[in-house]
């Protein structure tokens, strides 16, 4: 689950994290209150406003802009509420705006120049361990960092069973080259990242950048946080920070229906029980001439009830243009999926685009003369090819 | 013979009294596998399912000799469950849970460190020796004793690949789901090679997925060792970047770890890789030239 940048402040600064501090605003009104209790606070006389949406690159799109007076905040904080901000994560159709952070200004001239680093925590799957990444290269994109000068990024694995070591985090310090309070800073913060990162159940800490500002502190200016999912129950404060405005409104109405729905961009639509089966259903779609329409996984039972969820779903999107079911019976008996099929068809009513129903495994062929004997504008398959050729043939 | 699980395998049931626990025992002891027991912690003395309930795993092992444990106890407690187990000496653990926190898992996983036991799973469909044992949830019928290996992370795609070797009259020597979380006890390259050191496979059909780097790693290890064919596809092809397909593994982070990498990686390995889940019994003929 994804949070907001000033979500993931908040929780961080709650571990010792030090942060940019801001204010969060839903008007511009909102905004102006907010900066000016910001400077009473902090001292700071220019605010960066930042607009809160869950995709990266905000300020590539024109989402964060730099506010050197009240009149400023009120004008800038006015262009981006409520815009459509594209960013290179958000699509072509972009996000809607719908509040600010209105935050201090973190790179005022001092003793030092400023500096930024990367910092991000996340699993290595491949040795089960969680690694701290970091590199000198901060308020870039890191995958080009990665492609482009790899040996300017670092990773530190962690013990599960001792945690990060005061050793780790002067490692990371010394590989930042950071130096006298600004080292001793960057221990602290690391320490504390570490902490939240495991406390939290989070899945990914993504710090971008992390600023060394001229008199030495070391902060947050930016934080991505996605949280594990399968442990929100026991983080029931996290959870409810959930901001469904932020995700497809069917992919969340999908997910009322215990359906595992992603929206994807293609033509035909498809029904599939079990994760590795749909996806390998959406590359059978693409070898056949088609483009999947979505991935949707129906679980372990294809009730009548399921199929008519599911269907409901997938004829939301005016695109898909066939819909190809994918059932492989193995505890579930293919006659019921079958009867279930044609039982939500009949509900639905006249459904007008042509259906492909693939089902194997117990009673397959009992299940496919169910469908054949339908009268419904629907196409029995019973294996994997049939469909595909099925799939074909109904888009030419 | 097989690997993993067989006619020998003395097993029990972790969440033995749930309804899970319950309908898949049922269905393991109608397919002729050997449950002993099962555990259910504050049940244990009475008798479920024809078979005693112990309230630890490691009174279930003193009493019965059990060497195999199935887990179907809900997320919140199963990495407990697949600890206790290894504490208690069973030598293989098939965790079927689906859901457990990430950071359990790091826990679990490390406790297992240098203990003599293998962790199947967890997020599987278990594992599968035909006309031996069913250790899992997979549909019994399609399978058919053979010689023909199957190394997979997800279920349904697995019955598919199954059925269409036993359809073209490949039997299975031992088919294992090894699960689509970010972290498992068994890696693909560790499930190929069981089955590439088993003298009774002669192929091994190996299906993976988008995200992660474990096809990589053991298409690596087969173009080193390999002395079998193996048939390789990867689900996923047309999965968009940054979007979770169902498996909480199942991602594409970087340009490394797509399915069009890994198939590159694969077919360089010497792996005969299919584009289409369709063809993968197929493909095994093909190569086995039969």
């Amino acid at each position: 689950m994804n949070l907001h940048e000033y979500q993931s402040k908040e929780i961080l600064s709650r571990y010792g994290v030090a942060i940019q501090r801001g204010l969060i605003a839903n008007t511009t009104e909102e905004a102006v209150a907010a900066a000016k209790t910001l400077s009473e606070q902090t001292g700071t006389g220019w605010w960066v406003i930042k607009a809160q949406i869950h995709a990266g690159g905000r300020g590539k799109g024109g989402g964060v802009k730099l506010a050197k007076s009240l009149d400023e905040v009120q004008s800038r904080s006015n262009d981006i509420i409520g815009m459509q901000l594209i960013t290179p994560q958000t699509g072509p159709e972009g996000k809607k705006v719908h509040h600010v952070l209105v935050a201090e200004d973190v790179y005022y001239p001092g003793a030092s120049e400023t500096k930024e680093f990367y910092v991000s925590v996340l699993l290595d799957r491949s040795t089960g361990k969680n690694t701290i990444m970091y590199s000198t290269e901060g308020g870039m994109d890191i995958e080009e960092v990665a492609h482009n000068t790899p040996h300017l990024i670092f990773k530190e694995e962690i013990d599960p069973l001792v945690g990060l070591q005061p050793f780790q985090a002067r490692k990371i310090a010394f590989n930042l080259g950071v130096s006298g309070d600004a080292f001793k800073n960057m221990v602290k913060f690391v320490h504390s990242l570490y902490n939240a990162y495991t406390d939290i159940d989070a899945a990914l800490f993504e710090i971008n950048p992390v600023l060394k500002t001229s008199d030495d502190k070391i902060i947050a200016v930016d934080a991505k946080v996605n949280l594990d999912e399968n442990a929100l129950y026991r983080h029931k404060d996290l959870a409810a920070l959930r901001d469904l405005k932020e995700e497809d409104p069917t992919e969340v109405e999908a997910g009322q229906f215990n359906l595992n729905y992603v929206k994807l961009d293609g033509n035909v639509g498809c029904m599939v029980n079990g994760a590795g089966l749909a996806m390998a259903t959406m590359d059978i779609i693409k070898l056949s001439g088609g483009e999947p329409a979505n991935f949707l996984d129906v679980g372990g039972t294809a009730s009548a009830e399921t199929v008519k969820n599911a269907f409901h779903i997938i004829l939301k999107d005016p695109n898909v243009k066939a819909i190809l079911i994918n059932i492989f019976g193995g505890i579930v008996r293919c006659d019921r999926v079958a009867n279930g099929v044609v039982e939500a068809y009949q509900s639905i009513g006249d459904i007008p685009i042509p259906i492909i129903v693939r089902l194997q495994g117990t009673n397959a062929v009992e299940a496919k003369k169910i469908i054949d004997d339908s009268g419904l504008n629907v196409h029995s398959a019973i294996t994997l090819q049939e469909a595909a050729d099925l799939v074909r043939q109904v888009l030419h | 013979m097989s690997v993993l699980v067989g006619k020998n395998s003395k097993v029990i049931v972790q969440g033995f009294t749930g309804s899970e626990g319950t309908f898949h025992a049922s269905q393991m002891i109608e397919y002729g596998t050997n449950v002993v027991g099962g555990v259910t912690p504050g049940k244990g003395g009475s008798t479920h399912l024809d078979r005693p309930v112990f309230n630890t795993v490691s009174e279930a092992v003193q009493k019965t000799g059990a060497d195999v444990s199935i887990i179907f106890v809900p997320p919140a407690f199963a990495a407990d469950a697949i600890m206790e187990s290894a504490d208690a000496g069973i030598k293989v653990i098939v965790c079927i849970t689906e859901g457990i926190p990430t950071k359990d898992m790091i826990y679990a996983k490390e406790y297992l460190q240098g203990k003599d036991v293998r962790l199947i799973g967890p997020n599987c469909p278990g594992v599968m020796t035909p006309g031996g044992a069913k250790v899992g949830i997979m549909p019994g019928f399609i399978f058919t004793p053979g010689r023909i290996g199957v190394v997979s992370k997800s279920g349904t795609l697995t019955y598919e690949a199954v059925d269409q070797l036993t359809k073209l009259g490949f039997g299975q020597s031992t088919a294992i789901g090894i699960g689509g979380d970010p972290i498992i006890g068994t890696s693909t390259k560790e499930a190929v090679e069981l089955l590439m050191n088993d003298p009774d496979t002669d192929g091994i059909v190996m299906i993976g997925e988008i995200g992660g780097g474990m096809e990589a790693e053991a298409a690596h290890w087969i173009k080193e060792n390999g002395t079998k064919p193996v048939v390789g596809f990867i689900a996923g092809q047309t999965a968009p970047p940054g979007r979770r397909m169902g498996h909480a593994g199942a991602i594409v982070g970087g340009s490394d770890d797509t399915a069009e990498a890994k198939m590159r990686i694969m077919a360089e390995c010497g792996i005969h890789v299919v584009s289409s889940p369709a063809e993968i019994g197929k493909k095994m003929a093909e190569v086995l030239g039969k």
